[in-house]
């Protein structure tokens, strides 16, 4: 269990997510393996902050206070925003599928065409 | 790792290749499974492993936030969409540029592998054995996260932190204006 594991890990969810996304007609899978997608990302963060120096830290030295040492946790940090975001995206998707629904009697992407032509 | 003595080393590698193997294995099935309801049952498989891994690699309070707000409140929004569109049996048909989709992504993986292999990453663990981080610092921030967590949402990223609060406060009127009968 090393770095190189969680990042190939991350890379293979994030492409099983990024085939899902294009290959699926229906929206609401489409949606979901976006979710994979941004939890693959969200493990890379993680891992990455988790494994790697950062750069406060290898500026500061080895005699590093609190104020560098606390830069370990920014791939966290940024994984609460993602987490925030992806909330956002999910609330909004399905609400737009659900009036792509009302309207077209049909969850495919294929089927939203009133904004063709 | 460190802060952890290496007896317990095996049994981690275990749970690590058991939660990573379970993760792949449910997100493959999300996508490839023609039942929505129950590519939406293995997104919550998928949810709980990178929650398991998260635990794995110190965030135990983004594994919390993940079971909370993912497993508790995504995956239940997913369902309820599923269940009012309607069309379960019909499932998730895919169009014909399957093939195509799954070399690119294919070679997408195999490009993020091989960089992330090949890179040479400045890692923690060499740089406390070499003496340019102290380890006690490290040891200091990992054993109780969520404060430093809090003091960095509040002060280093505070702008982000309003911008994300706004954020939600669209989506929800955003939302509830979509979904308005009318």
């Amino acid at each position: 269990m090393g770095l190189e594991n969680f990042l190939i890990i991350s890379a293979i969810l994030f492409s099983i997510g990024f085939y899902g996304a294009l290959s699926n007609r229906n929206a609401i899978t489409v949606l979901m393996s976006i979710e994979i997608m941004f939890n693959a990302v969200n493990l890379t963060a993680v891992a990455l902050s988790r494994y790697v120096v950062p750069e406060a830290l290898a500026k500061a030295g080895p005699n590093a206070g609190a104020d560098a040492a606390q830069f370990l946790l920014t791939g966290q940090v940024f994984a609460i925003f993602i987490i925030t975001v992806a909330a956002a995206e999910i609330a909004l998707g399905l609400a737009i599928v659900i009036a792509v629904y009302r309207t077209r009697q049909s969850v495919f992407v294929t089927d939203a065409t009133q904004m063709r032509n | 790792m460190i802060g952890q003595g290496t007896e317990a080393s095996l049994l981690v590698d275990i749970v690590f290749w058991v939660l990573a193997v379970s993760a792949i294995v449910s997100a493959f099935a999300v996508v490839q499974i023609r039942d929505l309801f129950r590519a939406a049952l293995f997104l919550i498989m998928t949810l709980l492993s990178i929650a398991g891994l998260f635990i794995l690699l110190r965030a135990e309070f983004l594994a919390a936030v993940q079971v909370l707000i993912y497993v508790g409140a995504i995956s239940v929004l997913i369902i309820f969409a599923i269940l009012m569109t309607g069309d379960v049996e019909e499932g998730s048909p895919s169009h014909s540029m399957k093939i195509p989709v799954a070399i690119l992504s294919t070679l997408f993986g195999a490009l993020a592998i091989f960089v992330s292999v090949s890179t040479d990453w400045n890692l923690l663990e060499t740089a406390i054995a070499a003496g340019q981080v102290s380890g006690d610092a490290v040891t200091g921030v990992y054993s109780n996260t969520i404060p430093v967590i809090a003091s960095m949402l509040i002060r280093d990223f505070v702008l982000a932190f309003e911008v994300a609060s706004v954020l939600l406060l669209a989506a929800v009127i955003g939302a509830l204006a979509l979904i308005r009968e009318g």
